[in-house]
């Protein structure tokens, strides 16, 4: 009836994760209570989990990504403690909880951390940058966020439901095996990757659409933001690459539950060819993180140094180069495969170049500033923080695509070191960059500076204490995922380590800090024009936040930095344009298709890891019928009448005629 | 944007390439999407997108078998294995079922039962023609002990030609509830676009049969 599900499944002998699972289940029920007393399940239900509108799906992508940020964060920590405390000892963590918490970490923070937050700030910002009113596709859009959220859940069942992969992030065959990891462990991992693979897909398929399809009249390509064009980057990245992880996983799978051979070592199984596969999809998925954060830090710094972007057209050329040539370096994950010289030679070499139009875009940063009025803001902080760590890391990477270099680093402390310094000082710092950045766009108030500037400092100085120690221990010799250890030289490096673990604690609660007493002083931090930093791009053009339709009428576009153009003119003009003639606006209606079409996927995936047939198939036609259901609708959108539309834009526009023309004067 | 402009496709680079319709027609400003396009080149184009990343994991998938098909662990090969009359009938079946589904398109587009449902019917037909003998010959296999379990190479051949008869099944299903549709709500604006994204993906499972016929059966046999 339950498949292989029973009360063994639950780690009643285990308090850690019993403890943290009961901790976790008693916020989600008091969260719940507490809406639901006050009476705010519907406005929950409407506004948000059944709204398609491009910049709910985003926020809610960016608060997934924050909750996860900090489960994956306790992981680190663990570790950190853990390896501070095992010298000469078992510490606390038993080994197979300990290689649980690793495979959590590294599970958690790349799926569903970094990726739902670069989705999350694409999706709030690509339309309205693009001048448009929503993404190609919203209701896929909506069911793409909840697939995701679908995986995440998954993920987080493991804690208490069974166990977690114990095969680090990526299932490297033999040991993924059903051989060698008969529990359930691999099979969550599977199964949450793969449904939230499908959501990922589907964005990608919606922001590649959006991006070349639709735009504002005048939004030609070599008009658009640079934040735009690593979007399209990204998700064509996203098309191009996260089909390799779906056929892989799926190979996998079928190893798993069917005893096919693709990666056995029996009957002809050859598992050098995962490794080939996931990092064919692996290394275009750094890129995929990378680049929107490249975006946020060309919008953000070209804004606080009241400058245009120095080389628009080179960092267009980079990214799509780096695009290109991310296919192209794969095979620089595993030199110690035995490829052979010309090969790895090869690999080196694809490797060294695509550091090239990298350092193109530093430079177009670095040149961006030179001159400029700088205003040193969080976000442009998080952008500084983020080009000196991140050189240092590139400079690791390339040492790392040295095959003679890398066949004495591999699977060391140092390549942790070097992927933590590119991903925390790359993608996270974007990702805080554009937090702080397009935060009042999204809720009509700014974040608090101080506190901000405070949690930059902790994080940054953090990274380098807790990381800069494994760039050593890896030289040292240690290697990665070590549950316990006994060598004497190690161990203060290791204890520094876990201070910058701490460090960067302090960082996260002050940003939590931060986000509280923002909310709280709301009224002073109030954005009224829709523009607080004198913003370049269109998404500064309409209100904070923007209404449902966001531009009341569509921008004509005429150059480069959109609505800094329009700006100059309106205050040449010493006024703002003339009022347009408002329009009724079709909009597209709220859907449960998404959540519902989860809400499904999650028994599926579910009784798929315990091989609860019949509950598998009751879901996986549900999920059908709700697509059935979704295209028998007879009324897709709904109209805001002229009226309405002309009430909301007049308040903003009076809201930023009246910031404009104070600012005519000065010279 | 002057008219002369916008009749010649100049000034904005998205317009290039599509058939000359008045820059009016095109510009549907109160749409939600607020493009300049209509809606049915969005949805074709977003198809086509979500129809390449189709492809892109069918690659893996011939890859893995490139990579394994010399697998057999003293198991029988392709060459014993493969019968060509089959995969000629069953290719048969496909080609002309791309066919009647290129004229339920126009029938559709017509706005005409007769040619719908009858070219969709016979769609079906011959999709679930292809997909007996597929499952025949699976069958045949598995009873002879050349089952998916037996060797690498029969693991990516199984995965490889059964991924597209999955895919197959789900055209049908997609092909049942489209004539379903049509039938309950008739040619709406949003059903056609549907049906021609059906159309869109029955021809893509044609193509990547193409790849399968020559990649697997031919190449095996000749091997």
């Amino acid at each position: 009836m339950l498949g292989k599900l029973s009360w063994a499944a639950i780690p009643f002998d285990q308090p850690i994760p019993l403890a943290s699972g009961a901790v976790v289940g008693l916020v989600i029920i008091g969260v719940l209570a507490w809406i639901t007393l006050k009476g705010w399940l519907p406005y929950l239900w409407q506004g948000w989990i059944t709204s398609v509108d491009h910049k709910r799906i985003g926020i809610m992508y960016m608060l997934l990504a924050l909750v996860m940020l900090l489960r994956g964060f306790t992981d680190a920590i663990m570790m950190r403690s853990q390896q501070a405390l095992a010298f000469h000892s078992g510490g606390y963590l038993p080994p197979e909880h300990y290689d649980q918490i690793f495979s959590a970490h590294g599970t958690l923070m790349i799926f569903f951390v970094a990726m739902p937050f670069v989705i999350g700030l694409m999706n709030l910002v690509m339309p309205l940058q693009l001048g448009i009113r929503d993404v190609a596709f919203p209701t896929l859009n909506s069911v793409s966020f909840w697939l995701t959220a679908t995986g995440a859940l998954l993920v987080n069942v493991s804690l208490v439901v069974g166990e977690f992969a114990r095969t680090g992030w990526l299932p490297f065959p033999p040991l993924s095996e059903i051989t060698y990891s008969p529990g359930v462990g691999v099979d969550y991992y599977l199964w949450s990757l793969q449904i939230s693979g499908v959501g990922t897909v589907l964005t990608g398929v919606n922001f590649v659409t959006t991006v070349l399809k639709i735009h504002a009249p005048g939004m030609t390509y070599l008009r658009m933001p640079v934040f735009c064009w690593t979007t399209l980057a990204a998700n064509l990245l996203i098309v191009a690459a996260f089909p390799i992880l779906t056929a892989t996983l799926a190979m996998l799978l079928l190893d798993r539950y069917l005893g096919f051979h693709f990666f056995t070592n029996e009957a002809g199984g050859n598992m050098m060819m995962f490794m080939n596969l996931i990092w064919a999809w692996g290394h275009p998925e750094v890129y995929i993180l990378i680049l929107p954060a490249f975006g946020v830090f060309s919008e953000v710094i070209s804004t606080f140094s009241g400058k245009p972007l120095f080389g628009y057209r080179s960092m267009v050329m980079a990214t799509m180069a780096i695009c290109l040539l991310s296919f192209t370096v794969w095979l620089h994950h595993f030199f110690t495969m035995g490829a052979g010289a010309d090969v790895n030679a090869i690999f080196g070499i694809t490797s060294a170049i695509i550091a090239v139009p990298t350092g193109v875009k530093i430079f177009n940063w670095l040149f961006t500033m030179y001159g400029g009025r700088l205003v040193y803001s969080q976000s442009l902080l998080w952008s500084i923080g983020f080009m000196v760590t991140f050189v240092i890391g590139g400079m690791t990477g390339v040492l790392l695509a040295v095959p003679p270099a890398d066949f004495v680093l591999h699977n060391s402390l140092f390549l942790v070191a070097h992927f933590h310094n590119v991903i925390i000082g790359g993608v996270l710092f974007g990702a805080f960059a554009g937090y702080t950045f397009w935060f009042p766009k999204a809720f009509g108030f700014r974040l608090h500076e101080g506190l901000g500037k405070a949690a930059f400092w902790c994080w940054i100085i953090g990274f380098y204490v807790a990381f800069m120690p494994l760039y050593v221990l890896g030289l040292m010799g240690m290697t990665r995922r070590m549950q316990h250890y006994d060598v004497p030289a190690w161990h203060p490096w290791l204890l520094v380590a876990a201070c910058g673990a701490v460090i960067i604690l302090a960082g996260i609660i002050l940003q939590i800090a931060q986000l509280v007493v923002s909310i709280r002083r709301r009224e002073e931090l109030r954005d009224r024009t829709g523009d607080p930093w004198n913003g370049r791009s269109l998404e500064w053009a309409t209100s904070s936040p923007p209404p449902p339709f966001n531009f009341a009428v569509l921008p004509r576009v005429e150059g480069r930095d959109a609505y800094w153009t329009m700006k100059q003119r309106a205050r040449q003009q010493t006024k703002p344009g003339a009022e347009p003639s408002y329009t009724d606006i079709e909009m597209p209606r709220n859907s449960a298709t998404g959540f519902i079409c989860a809400f499904f996927a999650t028994f599926l995936g579910f009784a798929l890891i315990w091989h609860i047939w019949w509950m598998a198939i009751v879901a996986a036609v549900g999920a059908y019928a709700t697509f059935v259901v979704f295209a028998w609708r007879d009324r897709t959108e709904y109209i805001i009448p002229a009226e309405e539309v002309a009430r909301i834009d007049r308040a903003n526009r009076s809201a930023r005629g009246e910031a404009f023309l104070p600012m005519e004067a000065t010279p | 944007m002057s008219a002369f402009e916008a009749a010649a496709g100049r000034g904005d680079l998205q317009r290039v390439g599509h058939d000359g319709e008045p820059w009016e027609h095109r510009y549907t400003a109160h749409h939600a999407a607020g493009g300049l396009l209509s809606k049915r080149i969005v949805v074709g184009y977003g198809f086509w997108i979500f129809l390449l990343s189709d492809i892109i994991m069918f690659s893996a998938f011939f890859a893995t078998y490139a990579v394994l098909v010399g697998a057999t662990a003293g198991g029988p090969s392709g060459r014993e294995l493969f019968n060509l009359n089959n995969v000629a009938i069953e290719t048969a079946c496909l080609l002309l079922s791309s066919f009647t589904c290129g004229i339920a398109s126009i029938g559709a587009r017509m706005q005409r039962g007769t040619w719908f449902y009858g070219a969709m019917t016979a769609t079906g037909i011959l999709g679930a023609a292809f997909l007996f003998i597929e499952v025949h010959e699976f069958m045949g296999m598995v009873a002879r002990g050349a089952g998916p379990t037996r060797s690498a190479f029969l693991s990516a051949f199984f995965t490889l030609v059964g991924c597209h008869g999955l895919h197959v099944t789900a055209g049908m299903l997609w092909l049942l509830t489209m004539m379903a549709q049509v039938f309950a709500k008739g040619y709406r604006a949003d059903i056609l676009r549907r049906v021609l994204c059906f159309g869109l993906f029955w021809h893509t499972l044609d193509i990547i049969w193409v790849a399968i016929f020559t990649v697997v059966y031919l190449m095996g046999v000749w091997q």
